[in-house]
């Protein structure tokens, strides 16, 4: 029971700083991504060893300090306790919605056989959306607690788009839960390891195309960049329903940002990109459909797909960062149509496209 | 459950419930309202609901109370504009809680007392809950989406005159 305990304890630990690790990366990838998009050099000061890109771990470390250093400026006439309440309630349920996202296959320690999810839970899936869910909290007091016209507007438009786009949301994923059958990440990421007609590894995207669009548009939405920014949007609102923030709270909510890209890259990788799988790597080594393999000791396997995933999880947040700075922020408009008349009823014909295939191939 | 458990959750629940209704600030009490609903959650979930305590933090902390501060936000409601009763009212209110009160209490004390039952197998699991849904329960399930339906459909009406 305690050794249970401790080990869920260490994965969610592990987890956690996995993807803060994620977190930083997308913070380096935000500064080297714009500066080749826009044609310039990027950190071009801060240079260690000569190589200007490795000046960025630099402000890596800079960045946190100077925002906790910062003055935490007291507004007058906001809500006191909301205000210093709104970080937490954004930044948390971010980093929690990471407990059941499966990392790796199994570790095996001794004769004990450690499932490595930090939370092995039946609901699985519907823990991230009701995590996310809550966070709309945070945007929502910060803004109000504000004593802001421009936080306000921020915290209407950004709670409006994000319960707008996780309703298109969730009906992606009832098409991707129809299609594994299972509500669970790591059951999903299991059945990822199938082979198609022998070779073609059978990772989720090739199920479930339309869903992957739908939930990665709807994904980026929630994480409130650019081209979705419309809660932020600093050309007009100053900064959004954050504009009142100084200091650490405001380092929060900045890393709330990228908490989300890298919770959106997790799951988009566990949902359509067989999540730690490496093709024909399997607890006892590669077996390839060629019919030769490698056998390989059990750590090095685990070792070998908790970097697979971590890889795929790094990509994603490239993307991400690629699509944010590629394309121009939507009007509101154009937000809420895109939202409730582009993905939604495309979501709904995903469900029932689905239905009919499952039912047709699965009648015994 | 934990008597003890249970004992934390039920005053957390009340105390925020109370929240809700005394609180002065409209934001506040919409605020109680949703760590209401989230200690409910926790409450299912400690009784091995987890997929009743998911859906409850999904629909009702995360969307239906959105929309409430939504609506506060957008009416920009003040401090002190909420409606207080008059002596009549809170007598009658007062009165049918003391009333609610004392039934429940009678209730409760009637049934004390015999061992818990075990939980049968795959209690609380979304699988057994669903196959449930949709064969004995069919109908009254078929029936709340009708029911949802046709609020969808009257909440329109009613937007599109003004508009």
């Amino acid at each position: 029971m305690v050794a249970d305990a401790v080990i869920a304890a260490v994965e969610a630990l592990f987890i956690i700083l996995l993807m803060l690790q994620v977190v930083a990366l997308g913070v380096f990838f935000e500064r080297k991504v714009s500066a080749v998009v826009q044609d310039r050099v990027g950190a071009n000061r801060a240079a260690i060893f000569g190589v200007a890109a490795l000046g960025l771990v630099n402000t890596l470390i800079a960045d946190p300090i100077k925002f906790l250093l910062k003055e935490d400026v007291r507004i007058a006439g906001a809500d006191r306790l909301l205000h210093a309440l709104a970080p937490w309630v954004a930044l948390l349920p971010a980093l929690i919605a990471f407990a059941v996202v499966p990392f790796g296959d199994v570790l095996e320690i001794g004769d004990r056989i450690v499932n490595l999810q930090a939370a092995e839970l039946d609901i699985g899936i519907l823990f991230v959306l009701a995590t996310t869910s809550l966070g709309v909290y945070g945007v929502i007091l910060g803004g109000w607690a504000s004593n802001n016209r421009w936080s306000l507007l921020g915290a209407v438009r950004g709670s409006a788009q994000m319960i707008s786009y996780e309703v298109a949301m969730g009906l992606a994923l009832v098409g991707v839960v129809l299609s594994y059958n299972t509500l669970d990440l790591q059951e999903m990421a299991r059945q990822q390891g199938a082979l198609l007609w022998g070779w073609l590894p059978a990772w989720g995207i090739l199920y479930q195309p339309l869903a992957f669009v739908i939930f990665f548009t709807a994904g980026i939405a929630e994480s409130k960049r650019i081209p979705f920014d419309l809660p932020e949007s600093e050309s007009e609102l100053v900064s959004g329903f954050f504009t009142e923030y100084s200091g650490a709270k405001h380092l929060m909510f900045m890393m709330t940002d990228f908490v989300e890209v890298a919770l959106v890259a997790a799951l988009v990788t566990t949902l359509f990109f067989g999540g730690w799988q490496v093709p024909y790597l399997y607890r006892d080594g590669f077996h390839f459909p060629w019919g030769s393999g490698i056998g390989l000791p059990s750590l090095v396997v685990t070792i070998l797909q908790v970097t697979a995933f971590m890889l795929k999880v790094v990509c994603f947040t490239w993307l991400q960062t690629m699509i944010r700075w590629t394309l121009p922020r939507f009007r509101y408009d154009q937000l809420m149509r895109l939202g409730w008349q582009g993905l939604l009823p495309l979501a709904l014909v995903n469900v029932l496209a689905s239905a009919a295939i499952i039912l047709v191939l699965r009648r015994p | 459950m934990n008597p003890m458990t249970f004992l934390v959750l039920a005053v957390l629940t009340v105390a925020a419930a109370l929240t809700v209704v005394l609180h002065r600030n409209p934001v506040h009490s919409a605020l109680g309202l949703v760590a209401t609903l989230f200690l409910l959650a926790v409450q299912f979930l400690s009784l091995d609901a987890e997929l009743i305590a998911a859906l409850q933090v999904i629909v009702y902390a995360g969307a239906v109370v959105v929309l409430f501060l939504f609506v506060i936000m957008l009416l920009n409601l003040e401090v002190d504009v909420r409606a207080v009763g008059g002596p009549m009212l809170l007598a009658t209110a007062g009165a049918a809680t003391l009333a609610l009160g004392a039934f429940l209490v009678a209730g409760l004390r009637r049934d004390v007392g015999g061992a818990a039952a075990d939980l049968p197998v795959g209690f609380g699991r979304t699988a057994t809950l669903a196959e449930r849904l949709f064969t004995i329960y069919l109908l009254p399930f078929e029936l709340a989406s009708l029911l949802l339906l046709v609020a969808i459909v009257g909440a329109v009406a009613l937007a599109r005159r003004r508009i």
